[in-house]
């Protein structure tokens, strides 16, 4: 790719207040009970998708990112803000620090040679964290999934229905989880977890 | 409620995250011009129905996207095996 021409935007430009998280206008706070779970928005996130030839991104991805390459089914890796995910077997999603998107598309857009795909799609979905010793009883009302540890390990990472929404969930830790959610169903999620979440408490 | 092992995920999930997609190996005729209008008729709107073993599609439409092939028993729901599009299911053990 690095020779062809093609155009780039940033998406995500230094003037404040231009972009919203699509969970704007949702209720935060604390709900009193128990043992609160967190749940928590992470919106300052870049989303990349890459698609093409496992082999013809690895090496990319090692040289702009600085990870190894998820090429099994359901894994993931990770360094400090930054993931790829294996989504399919020939998609993978980035995460990177919200103002390090545009720089990231470019490193790899210019890295990888041959025929793929990068596309930013940071405005159409948004991350939730789900933290606390009944995080996993939320996740087990909510999705189809087994996310027993024994099925789910830290570092997993499944794509399955949430609420029957679309979902990209990652283990991160026992007690910890990272939702990939649709900008379109995140404000619907958003109630759906703080209500499944309600029995338990949940820290704002 | 169906369990299907999706080929590319390489893990059997549940029926929820499926889309089914209608029956599989339906060949196009190689040559349409010269093909006849019952060939082309059949090809189009005739599909199986059968009571047992049956060849499917199925998407995993709620995980990895992707297009695979299902044998399944129409009376008991069973789900024999999958298979990638392309390849022939492996002969009945039964």
């Amino acid at each position: 790719m690095s020779n062809n021409s093609y155009a780039t935007l940033e998406q995500q430009p230094a003037i404040k207040g231009l972009a919203n998280t699509p969970l704007v206008n949702v209720v935060r706070g604390a709900i009193p009970g128990p043992n609160p779970v967190g749940i928590e928005e992470h919106d300052d996130v870049g989303h990349l998708v890459l698609r093409g030839d496992a082999t013809l991104l690895a090496s990319a991805v090692a040289e702009v990112l600085d990870l190894s390459f998820p090429d099994q089914p359901l894994t993931s890796c990770s360094r400090d803000r930054i993931c790829i995910r294996w989504i399919s077997p020939d998609e993978w999603l980035v995460t990177v620090p919200g103002n390090e998107t545009f720089s990231a598309e470019s490193s790899l857009r210019h890295a990888i040679v041959g025929h793929a795909a990068i596309v930013n799609v940071s405005g159409g979905q948004t991350i939730v964290h789900l933290t606390g010793e009944h995080a996993l009883d939320v996740l087990m009302k909510s999705t189809c999934y087994d996310v027993h540890e024994l099925n789910f390990p830290t570092g997993k990472v499944i794509t399955s229905t949430l609420a029957q929404a679309q979902v990209i969930i990652r283990r991160l830790d026992s007690d910890q989880f990272e939702l990939v959610i649709r900008r379109s169903f995140a404000d619907y999620i958003w109630v759906w977890l703080r209500d499944a979440a309600a029995e338990f408490g949940v820290n704002g | 409620m169906l369990k299907i092992h999706c080929p590319y995920c390489q893990e059997t999930r549940e029926e929820e995250e499926f889309h089914y997609s209608g029956q599989a190996h339906i060949a196009r005729p190689s040559d349409p011009d010269s093909c006849s209008d019952e060939d082309w008729g059949n090809y189009l709107y005739f599909r199986k129905n059968p009571r047992g073993r049956h060849m499917e599609m199925w998407v995993h439409a709620a995980g990895c996207r992707k297009f695979f092939n299902v044998v399944r028993d129409t009376i008991t729901y069973e789900v024999e095996q999958t298979y990638l599009i392309g390849h022939v299911p492996r002969e009945s053990t039964q």
